[in-house]
């Protein structure tokens, strides 16, 4: 676009609104900043429910037959609801939420240097449907039968069959509350996608997109691209389950490892899904705590497409055991361990930005540090499982739990925290707290390991996933294995007490926490050269791009960062 | 033009406006929901699992009178495109109405089709075969409906003068409906191979 | 805001379209099976690309577009492929009939 073009509508549309009532304003927004909002909290809201039930659980696993206090009796059904429903909403309703729709919408449009999303009403439709399947699922709980307890994977003919299920409608309304989860990103992921090609501010060429944009948009692509194939086979499976049809039921004609198949051509782009945009907020932490630049800002990049593009053809390792060709079975080993290279390269980029930088160990960067560490034993392991012939003994064992554990907890979790610690004084106008900052992030990160770390111990020791009481299991009731498993609970319980400090910290710094200037973490991307928080338009006038995103430390300026709207010095 | 909302929606670093854009990237979720049928369909028929040989028994008429429906109504929402280019909204009006009407017509012929399957007990639980039949074509009827709401929206502003740019979208989105019954017809109806 | 291309002739490609169509529903009629998949799917292929070029205007559009478009259709062939050996090969040549053969029992396969 021209600059004449762009010189025409520097100035925002803020001054042409009256101002909006309440309804308008929290309830039905079209500002992307409060859309951020909405999704940010109610994954909170969710994030705690699905927390709840971890709890609920762990107590069963570590005081087997045992009244949990704050919940009751956990039997086999209860236990196989709440592990369901843990893994589903952590990664439907709290993941993708917060990270993807949460802060993609608030960040996306202020680190392109634009006034809102390109489709703003369609941006609300989006939170509206999601909002919907939330409750939809909530609902599934409170029918007859109780919620589905199949396993977030939903293999049929368990799950598509009420007999075997005993969840009759719980498990139709988990379907359609996926489904319309579903819905509800594939619309917000035509908005991001749209927004970040089309409404950069002018300057800002490909290369000068922050990452934590450009991881937003790749893996909102990712998610596009994989989930379709999904929605066909949730499609079948309701029906299935409803209509009586027999898509996956072998006397019918259909096929179960089809379902498995449909269901992990998106599950495994969708690990990469959620990993991304944390990889992308981690990236922009770790510069500006650094106070130096991404090193090799493309190769990071390349790696974020190889990722995305390999991620679709290794789905079939969580297939290994099912019955899959054996053939396959070598094909995918051989994808599977070739995806953990770029990832590795996009590591090793982190750590060498970090390397011979003027680091500051405020609350976000020890969250990003933390990220780098976990994730780091999360991928290593990962390579065990994508060994098939280790995967014989591993498939469906704790190892495999305290896996993807040690990859979601940091994505999910520690990427919240990274994510709200560091933009919350753009947010809400106020610094948080650091000192208990730092109480609840070792608060949480030391229980986190104290947990998981056990679990592939546990793993190792043959224990299977899924089970909801070890007594039965000799080799497995052991006083030693249980002692474990009760260490871990206890660090969970631990571990849940120190996020009070966090919603203390969170609520207190709102209303009085320190005032925050524009710029607190002197960093160089957009949403850092407006007011904290933003106005409504955001921009006074639209910004023009001059560099990239990690000018910090540039030799012979007297200020260690270099803001991107910043117009370069006349020599 | 509309010069309703955000600045950020009227501009285009790529060149290609953003309602396109969004549209384009719609279909391609689309492909891979309606692909990702087509494709458990295909897996299944060329594994000669028992039931796809009722591919003979849908009325090949049928089916190829609505594909030239749908032809003709793809046709007449890209002169409705052609005409609001030039600024004739009356023309355009009408053609995006002769489009609806396509789709109506195209229903009643699906209608018509159901009614007369089920009556002789093809039900979508026979077998597997007729359970991807009503599953497809019934997705598409769903997208089919939500086309007709969005044209006739759409028309009625038009003729107020605001969202020219708007008749083009949904003629893209109309056209990838025609193409997925384009494809569709030959799985369905057409059974000796 | 349109970009500047000649508009191609919509009703003669409606008549290539409708041409085709007859062809389609014709050849299978001759119960060819190999000349049914060129007529019925080929067909259907050459009618999409017509809609999809001059109808769509993926002709006049920037190629980028094509791209994403081919792109997807590749992923779904990759789909079929890594699902195809499971869903399409329940009688391999891997596989023993263990309740025929009784040597399998034998050997404790």
């Amino acid at each position: 676009m021209s600059q004449a073009a762009a010189a025409v509508q520097t100035d925002t549309h803020a001054e042409h609104h009256e101002e909006l009532n309440f309804l308008h304003k929290y309830i039905l927004p079209v500002d992307h900043k409060i859309i951020a909002m909405q999704y940010i909290f109610t994954g909170m809201i969710m994030a705690i429910i699905g927390g709840y039930f971890a709890y609920a659980f762990r107590m069963q696993l570590a005081f087997p037959g045992e009244l949990v206090p704050l919940y009751g009796l956990v039997g086999p059904g209860e236990y196989n609801m709440l592990v369901t429903n843990h893994g589903t909403i952590m990664i439907f309703w709290v993941a993708m939420p917060v990270l993807i729709a949460g802060f993609g919408n608030y960040l996306i449009p202020l680190m392109i240097g634009c006034d809102d999303m390109v489709f703003p009403r369609l941006n609300r439709l989006s939170y509206q449907i999601f909002l919907v399947s939330a409750l939809v699922l909530i609902a599934s709980f409170f029918v007859r039968g109780g919620g589905f307890g199949g396993a977030w994977t939903a293999y049929p003919p368990l799950s598509s069959v009420a007999e075997y299920s005993l969840t009759d409608w719980g498990a139709s309304l988990w379907i359609l509350a996926v489904a319309l989860e579903f819905v509800s990103f594939l619309l917000g992921g035509i908005n991001f996608i749209t927004t970040t090609m089309n409404a950069r501010a002018p300057g800002m060429k490909m290369l000068d997109i922050p990452i934590a944009v450009w991881f937003i948009v790749v893996a909102v692509i990712l998610f596009m691209a994989s989930v379709g194939p999904l929605v066909a086979g949730a499609v079948m499976l309701f029906m299935d389950q409803r209509l009586g049809t027999s898509f996956f039921l072998p006397s019918g004609g259909g096929d179960p490892l089809l379902w498995q198949h449909l269901f992990w051509f998106f599950g495994h782009p969708e690990v990469y899904v959620v990993l991304l945009p944390t990889m992308g907020i981690v990236a922009d932490i770790i510069t500006v705590f650094s106070r130096k630049k991404l090193f090799g800002y493309r190769t990071v990049l390349y790696t974020a497409f190889a990722t995305g593009g390999l991620s679709f053809v290794v789905w079939a390792h969580h297939q290994f055991i099912a019955g899959i060709d054996p053939r396959m079975a070598n094909v995918f080993t051989v994808t599977t361990v070739l995806i953990s290279i770029p990832l590795a390269e996009m590591m090793f980029s982190y750590i060498a930005t970090l390397y011979g930088g003027s680091i500051e160990l405020k609350t976000p960067m020890l969250w990003a540090l933390s990220f780098l560490a976990a994730f780091l034993i999360g991928g290593v392991t990962g390579i065990y499982l994508g060994a098939s012939a280790m995967d014989v003994y591993f498939h469906d064992s704790y190892f495999v739990l305290a896996h993807f554990h040690y990859t979601f907890f940091p994505i999910t979790i520690i990427g919240m925290f990274a994510a709200l610690t560091f933009w919350f004084p753009k947010m809400f106008g106020r610094m948080m707290n650091e000192t208990l900052g730092k109480i609840h992030f070792w608060g949480t990160f030391i229980p986190f390991n104290c947990i998981f770390l056990p679990l592939f111990f546990l793993g190792l020791a043959g224990q299977h996933r899924r089970i909801y009481n070890y007594d039965h299991f000799p080799d497995l009731a052991t006083q030693e294995l249980q002692n474990i498993r009760i260490f871990a609970t206890v660090s969970l319980v631990v571990m849940m007490i120190f996020q009070l400090v966090f919603i203390y910290n969170f609520f207190i710094s709102m209303f009085k926490g320190e005032r925050a200037p524009n710029n607190p973490w002197n960093a160089n991307t957009l949403e850092w050269t407006i007011p904290s928080p933003p106005p409504h338009g955001n921009f006074k006038t639209l910004p023009t791009v001059y560099r990239g995103a990690y000018e910090y430390s540039v030799p012979g300026r007297e200020l260690d960062y270099w803001p991107q709207n910043e117009p370069p010095e006349e020599n | 033009m509309s010069m309703h909302g955000p600045i950020a929606t009227h501009r285009s670093a790529t060149g290609v406006p953003s309602g396109r854009l969004a549209v384009w990237w719609l279909l391609a979720s689309e492909i891979f929901i309606f692909g990702g049928l087509v494709t458990c369909f295909v897996l299944f028929k060329l594994n000669g699992t028992p039931g796809f040989e009722d591919a003979s028994l849908t009325s090949v008429t049928a089916g190829a009178i609505n594909t030239f429906v749908l032809l003709t109504s793809s046709l007449s929402i890209v002169l409705a495109h052609a005409a609001i280019e030039k600024g004739d909204r009356e023309k355009s009006f009408r053609y995006i109405w002769y489009t609806i009407g396509g789709g109506v017509i195209f229903l009643g012929i699906k209608t018509y089709e159901y009614t007369g399957k089920i009556i002789h007990g093809h039900v979508i639980t026979e077998n597997l075969f007729w359970s991807f039949y009503y599953t497809m074509t019934g997705l598409h009827a769903l997208h089919v409906i939500g086309g007709m709401v969005i044209m006739a929206l759409i028309s009625f502003d038009i003729r107020k003068g605001h969202n020219y740019q708007r008749v083009e979208l949904i003629g893209i989105y109309w056209h990838f409906v025609d193409l997925v019954w384009i494809f569709l017809f030959p799985l369905l109806y057409i059974a000796n191979f | 805001m349109s970009d500047a291309y000649a508009h191609p002739n919509y009703v003669k490609i409606w008549y290539w379209l409708l041409g085709l169509l007859a062809l389609s529903v014709v050849g299978p009629m001759l119960e060819i099976p190999t000349l049914t998949i060129i007529t019925a799917f080929g067909i259907a292929i050459v009618k999409s690309y017509l809609v999809a070029a001059y109808f769509m205007h993926l002709k006049f559009e920037k190629k980028i577009i094509w791209f994403l478009l081919i792109l997807s259709i590749c992923l779904l062939g990759v789909f079929f492929f890594g699902t195809a050996p499971d869903l399409m090969m329940t009688d391999g040549d891997q596989w023993i009939d263990c309740i025929a053969d009784k040597s399998c029992v034998e050997q404790r396969l």
